[in-house]
């Protein structure tokens, strides 16, 4: 089965001055959003595969989009994350079927390697609804200038039969890091933590 | 209230207990709770290079928060299985102040729940009152455990003002209500990485 799309929403976000001071070259994190049709709203359906299937295709979609928002090569990418809202005729698991059983492996194939989890959260809403998209970096999770998050909302969505799907990709962490821990350069990448 | 020099203006402690979603009625209520502390951001309005210090003075107040909410949840620690955190900064304040929660907020809750193997996920932002935060969450020993992955939004409509901060602690105590995703289950942690 593929996604019935309503919208595709990319928000590129970029830190220039903060606490008054230059961000050069500036942080940067990318969201791609797609608005999807909810084939389950209004009924408990046992069997989720339709929408694991569509967390396959968004993975690659979303996270294909995300890194060419940035413009950087896929290897670039530094950190990860993915959310979404679940409009009120769905149930919190559907957002679970998307994002959990196959939206990762397309989505570590857009921004090269993904040794680490990608870091998620999920929610029931309405349009205007905002979610904070967790962010690690892709390789190591104990990173510490990578821990962040994304708002991403959109106006319209999701309405009550839709679900909203974001995928974050950033090629920085946080603009000021300075609270010590393991640093990017210090990664291995082999467990996915260190 | 003051904690180890964290001066605090108010707690709040949010229980939810989820039956059902839709779905069959679970044989035991999910239960999520949240505890959120509004404390005065030391470096509000100027940038001070040196924030480091604050990470450990924010310990106490993390273990308190902790030990708040597994009350709050019923006060069997054994029941707590999920946990994430995360830190709102008012808008005098910078993104790299909520990142001091990530040590004092993580270890307390590993602390208190007998050493939990898993990272803590978690989620920071700038924020005015009312401003409400996602706060991510997964198992407490295994954080590839599919049931598990959940998150909770919390907010309080008089915080963060724009020189303090709103820093919060989520325990869960079991997967989503309806989970059925497949993936790593609970019963099947090996619990040594933290992962699986």
């Amino acid at each position: 089965m593929s996604a019935k799309i309503r919208r595709l929403v990319t928000m590129l976000d970029e830190t220039h001055l903060e606490m008054g001071r230059d961000i050069v070259p500036p942080t940067r994190r990318a969201a791609a959003i797609a608005v999807i049709v909810n084939p389950f709203a209004g009924v408990y359906q046992a069997d989720l595969e339709a929408l694991m299937a569509i967390g396959e295709e968004l993975g690659d979609l979303l996270g294909r989009r995300a890194v060419a928002a940035l413009g950087i090569a896929p290897g670039a990418a530094e950190s990860y994350g993915k959310a979404a809202i679940v409009g009120e005729a769905g149930e919190l698991e559907h957002a679970a079927a998307i994002l959990h059983p196959r939206l990762g492996k397309p989505l570590r194939a857009a921004v090269e390697k993904g040794a680490a989890l990608v870091p998620s959260a999920k929610k029931m809403g309405g349009p205007g609804t905002p979610i904070d998209v967790p962010l690690g970096h892709k390789d190591a999770a104990y990173v510490r200038s990578h821990f962040d998050a994304m708002e991403v909302r959109l106006n319209d969505a999701p309405r009550a039969n839709e679900i909203l799907v974001a995928v974050v990709v950033t090629d920085s962490g946080r603009p000021l890091p300075r609270i010590g821990g393991l640093t990017k350069d210090q990664v291995e990448g082999k467990d996915g933590l260190r | 209230m003051n904690i180890n020099g964290i001066e605090i203006r108010k707690f709040a402690t949010f229980i939810e207990e989820i039956f059902h979603e839709g779905g069959p009625v679970a044989s035991k209520p999910l239960k999520m709770g949240a505890i959120a502390a509004v404390i005065r951001n030391p470096f509000a309005g100027r940038y001070e290079p040196n924030i480091l210090p604050m990470m450990d003075q924010l310990r106490p107040l993390g273990l308190e928060m902790s030990k708040r909410l597994a009350r709050a949840l019923g006060g069997d620690l054994t029941a707590i299985e999920g946990f994430g955190k995360g830190a709102i900064v008012g808008a005098a304040g910078e993104l790299e102040h909520g990142a001091l929660w990530h040590v004092p907020g993580g270890y307390a809750m590993r602390d208190l729940l007998s050493n939990a193997k898993a990272i803590v996920p978690s989620t920071k932002k700038i924020g005015v009152p009312g401003t409400r935060i996602d706060i991510p969450v997964t198992h407490i020993n295994a954080a590839y455990v599919r049931g598990h992955f959940n998150a909770m939004e919390v907010g309080l409509s008089d915080a963060p003002r724009a020189d303090e901060m709103m820093l919060v602690l989520v325990m869960t105590t079991g997967p989503r209500i309806h989970n059925r995703v497949g993936g790593l289950k609970a019963s099947e942690i090996k619990g040594e990485d933290g992962l699986r």
